[in-house]
Order: C-alpha cells, then sequence, then structure tokens
C-alpha cells in the first residue's frame, strides 16, 4: 500500500516518526522506474506523487522550479509553449521495464536519467540549479538556488542526483531547461560495422557543429525500427542556414561515407531502448571511453549470447544479455576494467537484483566515503535502505 | 576585517622538526621555511589579507603529496593547496600554522585524446596553457575564467571557476569527467575518467567547488570541444538599464544562445571608454555586448535575429561588427575595463548572482548604496546569467574607505540573496564571504555541509577557515 503525500510538510513529518522509530521507508514518485537499482525491503512505501506544483518558471532566465512529482509530460507540455525544452532528454523506463504510472522530474533526477541529448547539453546534474530535500532525519534543507550560476557552499543537489533517494526525500527541484531549435534533421550512414561506427562518429564530434545526438545501431537493432541495415545516425539542429551549412560541413568530415538524411525520428526510441523492451534479458548500461565501446562487446560477443547498441557517440553502450546466473556481471565488469566505465544492471528481477551488484563495484576507500556520506544524510538507514548497495 | 582562527602554538612549536621530515620527501629546494621567501605565499588575488604560511611544500608527483598528507595529519598541521594564488575570495590564504602545498610544479599534459575529446593534466597546468596544447587540432577546453592566463585548473575545480563562455558551455563542473584526489587520509583515488557520468554518488559533482577542503586534486581530465570557425559581436546601448536587462531576457527567450552576453553600466563606460577608446556610445545608460559564434552565415544569420528582438526595446546604438578590427574594437572597451579602473582606484570585485529579471532592481539598489558609503562602484559582468562583478572603487591606504567598501560589497551581496539569488557566481566563498553564508543558508543547511566535510576530512584540516563562519567552524561538533 503507497500512501501519495502532497506537501514538503507532510514528507518531513513521515521521515521524523520513521527515524524516530527506526522503521525503513521507501521513496517513490511515479514509480515507473521502481525497478532500478536494487529492491528496497522497507516496512512502509510512501509517494511524494502529490508533490506537483509549479513554484516557478521564467522562459527569459531558462528557470523551471518545479517540485518532485511534477510529471515529465506536465514539463514537456508547458516548456513546449515556450518554445523550450529539458536538456537531458529524460528516458522513460516504463517500456523498457514493463512498469506503469507517470514518470516524474524527481523519479529523473533520483536515478540521474538523461538520454540521447546528454552527449551535448550534459547530464541531469548539469543541468540542476538547485534543490530541497528532506534528510533522513526530517530536517528540510536546500542547497544551491534558482540563478544559472552559483558557487555558494557545497554542490547538495549533485550529490542527491542520482543517489537514488538514500541521501534524502528531494521534493523540490530548480532546472535550467534550454531553448527548441527550430530545424532538427537527422543523419545516417547504413552498413557501418560497429567499430567503422564509432570512428565515424568521434570524425563527426570533432565538427564544430554541435551535434546534439550520435547513436550506432547495428543490423538487429536498426531492424527493430524498422530500419533494412545497420544504421549510424547523427542529430544536427540549427535555425535554417545554419542546420544546413552544419549538415554540409559533416557531409565533408564524413567524406569516407554516404550520408543521407532520414525523415523519421528515431531518438524517442533510442532513448528509451525501446529495441530491448518486451523480452526477459538482462539488460546493462556502460559507460565508458567511446573508443573502447566496439572492443568491449566484441569481446563480450565471443563469451556470451548478447546483443548491444551504442548512443553517446559510443560512450554509452546498452547491452542485452541471459538473465540466468549473475547477468553475466562479472564477465561485463571483467571486459570493462581495462580502459576505465562502469555498468550497472537496468533490468532483471528481484532475485538477481538482490544478489548481483547493480551499481559498479566501488574501490574500498571511495566504498568508505560513500557509508560515511550515508551516514551523513541518513543516519538512521531509513531511506530507501538496500537501493544502491547491500 | 575578517578574522583568522588563532594558530595553534604547538603545531608551530614543531615546524622545524616537521620542515626536516618533509625534506625526506622532497628535494631540500622544495620545502620553503625561510621568513623571506614564505612571504611569497602571503596571499592571493584578495591581497587586503596577507599571512604568511608556516611552512611551502612544492611536489612534483600524487605520491609525494600523499606522504606530505600523511606526515602534516601527523603534526596535526592544516594544509593550504594552492594552485596559481589567482582567488579573488582568500581561497588561498595561509593561516600561520598552515603548510601551503603549492601545485606548480605538477604541470604536465599526461594524455590528449581527440577521439574521445578528453585531455588528462596535472591540476598546476594553468587553464590557458590546456586549450595551447589543443588548439593546434582545432580544440579548447571552455571554461575561461579571465585569470585563465595565470590561474590553475586546480584552482578552477576548488572553486567551480566560470567565465565569459560558460552561457554556452557550461562551468568546470560540467566540463570536468575525473579526478586523480588525494584524500585527507592520504590514500590516492580516482573518481570519474574519460566516460561519462562516474557511478555512485557524484562525489565528482561535490568535490568540484569545495574549495580545496576535501582533498587534494592532482590530476584532472577534461572535456575538450572544436573551436567554433568564427566569432562576432554585436554591441547595443541602451537608455536605462532596466531596458538593457530585459533585453537580455528576450534574447534568451527567442532561444538565440549568444556565446557571450556582457553588460556595462554608465561608470564602466566611462572609464573603459576614456581609457581604451573603444567608441563606445557615451549618451548611453547601458551597454550590451553579444557575440555569437560559427561559420560566416551562420553568424549573419544569428546577429540578424538578435538584432530583430532587440528592436522592440529601441536600443539608442547598434553597432554589429563585420570584420575582425571592429570585433577587437566593441571588445577592447569591455576587456580593459578592470585595468582601467585599476588605474583610477584600489577596487574590490564582486561576484554577486541575481535572476535576469532582478537586473534593473539590482542596479538602481547598487547606486544607491555606493551613495549612502559615498564610494562609486561601475559594473561589468556577464548579463547571461545574472552573474554581477560591481567593482568597488576605493583607496586601498585609507582605513575608512577600506571599512566603507567592505560594508558595501556585504550589504550589496545580502541584496543578491535577498532578491532570490546568490553570494557568489564563480569566484567562491573564500574567507571573504565566510561570514555572510548565514546570510544565504540557514545554520541547518551550514551544518548538514559541514557534517559532509567531517566525511572527507574528519580532522579539518584541509584548507582551514574557508567557506564557513569561523564561530561555526570553533564550535563544530567533532567528527
Amino acid at each position: 500500500m503507497t500512501e501519495i503525500l502532497d506537501s514538503e510538510e507532510a514528507v518531513a513529518s513521515v521521515i521524523r516518526e520513521a527515524s524516530a522509530s527506526g522503521t525503513p521507508l521507501e521513496l517513490t514518485a511515479g514509480g515507473t522506474r521502481r525497478g532500478l537499482g536494487r529492491p528496497v525491503q522497507a516496512a512502509r512505501t510512501v509517494s511524494l506523487a502529490g508533490l506537483t506544483g509549479v513554484t516557478l518558471y521564467e522562459p527569459g532566465e531558462q528557470t523551471l522550479v518545479v517540485q518532485a512529482g511534477a510529471t515529465i509530460a506536465s514539463i514537456r507540455e508547458m516548456l513546449d509553449g515556450e518554445n523550450q525544452q529539458l536538456g537531458f532528454e529524460p528516458p522513460d523506463h516504463r517500456a523498457l521495464l514493463g512498469s506503469s504510472g507517470e514518470p516524474t522530474i524527481g523519479g529523473a533526477v533520483a536515478v540521474a536519467a538523461s538520454g540521447p541529448r546528454r552527449l551535448r547539453a550534459g547530464a541531469v546534474r548539469d543541468a540542476l540549479l538547485g534543490i530541497r530535500f528532506v534528510s533522513g532525519t526530517g530536517e528540510v534543507l536546500s542547497s544551491g538556488g534558482r540563478v544559472m550560476k552559483n558557487v555558494t557552499g557545497y554542490d547538495l543537489a549533485k550529490l542527491q542526483c542520482g543517489a537514488y533517494g538514500t541521501l534524502g526525500a528531494v521534493t523540490e527541484i530548480g532546472l535550467r531547461v534550454v531553448p527548441k531549435i527550430e530545424v532538427e534533421k537527422t543523419l545516417a550512414i547504413v552498413g557501418l560495422s560497429d567499430a567503422e561506427a564509432v570512428a565515424a562518429m568521434a570524425a563527426a564530434m570533432k565538427t564544430p557543429t554541435d551535434i546534439t545526438a550520435a547513436a550506432h545501431l547495428p543490423a538487429w537493432a536498426a531492424k527493430e525500427l524498422g530500419f533494412g541495415d545497420a544504421m549510424t545516425l547523427l542529430r544536427v539542429e540549427g535555425f535554417e542556414t545554419q542546420a544546413a551549412y552544419r549538415i554540409a560541413r559533416l557531409k565533408d568530415a564524413l567524406a569516407g561515407h554516404e550520408v543521407g538524411e532520414i525523415d523519421s525520428d528515431p531518438w524517442p526510441a533510442i532513448r528509451d531502448a525501446m529495441m530491448l523492451a518486451g523480452d526477459d534479458r538482462a539488460v546493462w548500461r556502460l559507460s565508458v571511453k567511446p573508443t573502447d565501446a566496439p572492443g568491449i562487446v566484441a569481446a563480450l560477443t565471443d563469451q556470451m549470447q548478447c546483443e548491444a547498441f551504442y548512443d553517446w557517440a559510443g560512450g554509452l553502450v546498452w547491452l542485452a544479455c541471459e538473465a540466468a546466473g549473475d547477468a553475466h556481471h562479472s564477465a561485463i565488469r571483467a571486459a570493462i576494467a581495462p580502459g576505465g566505465g562502469h555498468a550497472t544492471l537496468i533490468r532483471a528481477s528481484d532475485t538477481t537484483r538482490a544478489a548481483v551488484p547493480v551499481f559498479q563495484p566501488e574501490p574500498a576507500p571511495i566504498a568508505a566515503l560513500t557509508r560515511r556520506i550515508k551516514d551523513t544524510f541518513d543516519p538512521k538507514g531509513v531511506l530507501n535502505p538496500g537501493r544502491m548497495r547491500g | 576585517m575578517i578574522e583568522m582562527p588563532k594558530p595553534d602554538a604547538a603545531v608551530i612549536a614543531k615546524s622545524a622538526d616537521l620542515a626536516a621530515r618533509l625534506r625526506r620527501i622532497l628535494p631540500d629546494e622544495q620545502v620553503i621555511d625561510n621568513a623571506e621567501e614564505l612571504r611569497a605565499y602571503e596571499c592571493d588575488a584578495l591581497a587586503s589579507y596577507r599571512q604568511p604560511p608556516m611552512l611551502v611544500v612544492l611536489p612534483d608527483t600524487t605520491e609525494q603529496v600523499s606522504k606530505i598528507v600523511k606526515l602534516c595529519a601527523e603534526y596535526g598541521a592544516p594544509i593550504v593547496p594552492r594552485g596559481s594564488g589567482t582567488s579573488l575570495a582568500g581561497g588561498a590564504l595561509p593561516t600561520a600554522d598552515s603548510v601551503v602545498l603549492g601545485l606548480s610544479r605538477m604541470s604536465d599534459v599526461l594524455e590528449v585524446d581527440f577521439d574521445n575529446r578528453t585531455i588528462r593534466v596535472e591540476t598546476g597546468i594553468t587553464n590557458l596553457a590546456v586549450t595551447g596544447h589543443i588548439q593546434h587540432e582545432g580544440f579548447f577546453y571552455a571554461p575561461d575564467p579571465s585569470s585563465q592566463l595565470a590561474c590553475a585548473i586546480g584552482g578552477n575545480i576548488a572553486m567551480n571557476s566560470g567565465g565569459a563562455h560558460c552561457l554556452k558551455y557550461g562551468v568546470t563542473t560540467n566540463n570536468l569527467l575525473g579526478i586523480k584526489m588525494v584524500m585527507a587520509d592520504g590514500e590516492i583515488v580516482e573518481i570519474g575518467g574519460s566516460h561519462l557520468d562516474a557511478g555512485g554518488y557524484d562525489l565528482l559533482g561535490v568535490i568540484c567547488g569545495s574549495e580545496g577542503q576535501f582533498g587534494i586534486v592532482t590530476e584532472a581530465t577534461l572535456k575538450i570541444l572544436p573551436i567554433a570557425e568564427g566569432a562576432r559581436p554585436i554591441l547595443f546601448g541602451f537608455e536605462t538599464n532596466e531596458v538593457a536587462g530585459e533585453a537580455v531576457a528576450a534574447i534568451i527567450k527567442a532561444g538565440l544562445s549568444p556565446v557571450a552576453l556582457e553588460f556595462m553600466d554608465k561608470p564602466a563606460i566611462i572609464v573603459s571608454e576614456n581609457f581604451a577608446k573603444a567608441g563606445y556610445p557615451m549618451d548611453v545608460e547601458a551597454l550590451l555586448i553579444c557575440e555569437v559564434e560559427g561559420s560566416p552565415e551562420e553568424i549573419e544569420e544569428q546577429l540578424t535575429r538578435i538584432e530583430a528582438v532587440v528592436a522592440d526595446f529601441n536600443p539608442m546604438t547598434v553597432m554589429r561588427s563585420g570584420s575582425d578590427a571592429q570585433s577587437a574594437k566593441i571588445w577592447a572597451g569591455r576587456k580593459a575595463a578592470f585595468g582601467a579602473i585599476g588605474q583610477l582606484a584600489d577596487y574590490i570585485c564582486l561576484d554577486g548572482v541575481v535572476p535576469l529579471s532582478q537586473l534593473g532592481n539590482i542596479l538602481r539598489e547598487t547606486q544607491a548604496l555606493a551613495d549612502k558609503y559615498d564610494l562609486k562602484v561601475a559594473n561589468v559582468f556577464h548579463a547571461g546569467d545574472g552573474n554581477l562583478h560591481p567593482l568597488i572603487m576605493y583607496e586601498a591606504n585609507d582605513p575608512d574607505s577600506s571599512r566603507r567598501a567592505e560594508e558595501l560589497g556585504a550589504d550589496l551581496l545580502r541584496l543578491c540573496v535577498d532578491m532570490d539569488g546568490c553570494l557568489t557566481g564563480e569566484h567562491g566563498v573564500g574567507i571573504e564571504k565566510r561570514e555572510l553564508m548565514l546570510d544565504q543558508y540557514t545554520e541547518r543547511e551550514l551544518r548538514i555541509q559541514m557534517a559532509l566535510k567531517n566525511a572527507f576530512d574528519p580532522d579539518w584540516l584541509m584548507n582551514p577557515a574557508k567557506v564557513f563562519p569561523l564561530e561555526l567552524i570553533e564550535t563544530r561538533p567533532a567528527a
């Protein structure tokens, strides 16, 4: 039974109670991303979905301050009216995780959900101007604010982003939003191997054309989206003249390839990893050095039954493999170890996610620091216990 | 006057002993303990505050830094990390019982990777030298604080530095991918790397901007970007500051993303024009310099759109650059502004931020306060993000003038906070704004930040007496 809270005071009061009695709480909002991270063992589940207020929206300052339960859909609609958008292009996890409900901004901040545009516009954390949150002892605190530049004190907003609600219940979020650009085109190269594709994307990224997304779909993934063969995709934006110039410049930089334009918009499907939705394989997200990515995938393909596609010019690998056993966690982590990076288990059963380290294991000094930080914000360990580590 | 904590006599008593042991880690000349040479480290760019440290060490490697940190911890000696000492906030001001750890000898470029668009450097390297290493391939490092010729990447990370171009490219934290850091117990850790979004808690995000209080960052992996083909400014003059502020908001609302959007008020225009003869209009109250970049066609398209948006605000002057020479002339006055004011008087450069909608208000209140304290204030700042840099002119040799200037500065920063802004946009808190932190945050909010410092540095030896009000530091509960 999930209790829906509708005010910051209610959140603070519930957490104070939990802290006093030492009763663990599961914090949610829309509930669509509950399957991310490790399963939480908590006596009580509360949702911040009732905190839906818009505190402030100033298009002329590119500034939005909203409560955590505001839905992504309602925010998109509001920003759309002023030709603006969320720069980090948050993914919708419903299809991939088989969840229902409405994705919220609080959920996107908690799990640091960034999509294809992250390559250019930055991640959720880069858009954060400030937050209000309730600590594990029920104190209402704020960090940062609503202005574009702020180095007054430590940046606690970044610490809360991607902490999966284990360091506080984030109640209000200040964000920098970005303009929507007039012309949006997708360039495509057909039929490249993974290694050729990553090299082509690197060449494209070296041009000053402000590419806002770069992905490679090997044949299997391209076919899922209705294309005939492997597709290497570049999203170009700009004003009329600007976009035309940028496309010409990119074609020039990719002179060895045949570069075409496609009419459809593949980016929402890439953002949400729709090619991996609807089956029961384990899904991993690997964040690696872009040029390492094809080698890592090739090595893993030799060892196991798996399929992968690439976003962020190769820096993000989505990989699906058999879910049995440890969901190949040892093999995957061993493959990324030489060049550095991290792997996160995005989709697997509760049992697997409880048994396998969902997040990249940390070296001892970092793990100890992480524990001290957790104790600082949540000394009784009542907020989403177990969500990030056992 | 800002006070510094009472030095620990027990630590100072063992200074010679500590110096001798530091010389087992470093060559003799890289441990400084004579009074004359120590004086070179007595202040940073907030030069009105001076205090020679107990010792200075100049290591060459991360391993040496680790050994130094462990040894200082054994002696209970605080460490003041120092890049180039260009902090305007006293971020590198020593205490009398401290060891300054200077990074100037650690300035190598370790790896350049154009395919992955990253560079790995030692943090003593200057900001501009980073770009210097990559520009032959058409790349640059985006954050560009105005001290970029001198300031070190280590200091940029400590203060999360910005610059004139951060409206488009973000500040240091948005361009930092990984670090190697020596923690307070001497442990060497690596966080992040060439990949995006390091896993686990965003330690990188909270270390950047922690003013050297969480550890010593010795290496950094930075994001690098392709250089735009060209850039051109357009200059507008307005009848009032308010109208200029509204024009800024309209440009941004229209989705035009200039790479720089600089604002000068009347006192700044007069001083700069007299000095640089840039041809600025003298009949306007406010100037905006708006720069866009791209190919020649892209630039023309953007400037035309910006001009159309600004036309609604009846600019009294429009000067659109059509050549490199005209661009240089438009920028000449702006670039000369600080120097020109420096020739007239001593000045304090503030760094408050307000929401754009408050620009007109804050400038009006600034002049009213300046009159009250009988001082002159000129404003030259990054308008796109509301980051003000009021320059308070005063006489450093006159104690009364100095006192009035400090009080006016504090009042102006409080005003920024009251207008929903903040105390500092890019310079950091340092010692300068330490006592104003309770105007921005509740005591409870500062206490949780202090508790976070405990998690990194339980004995509070890293960069002492900065960021938090002295009384809170001295009465903090034990970690």
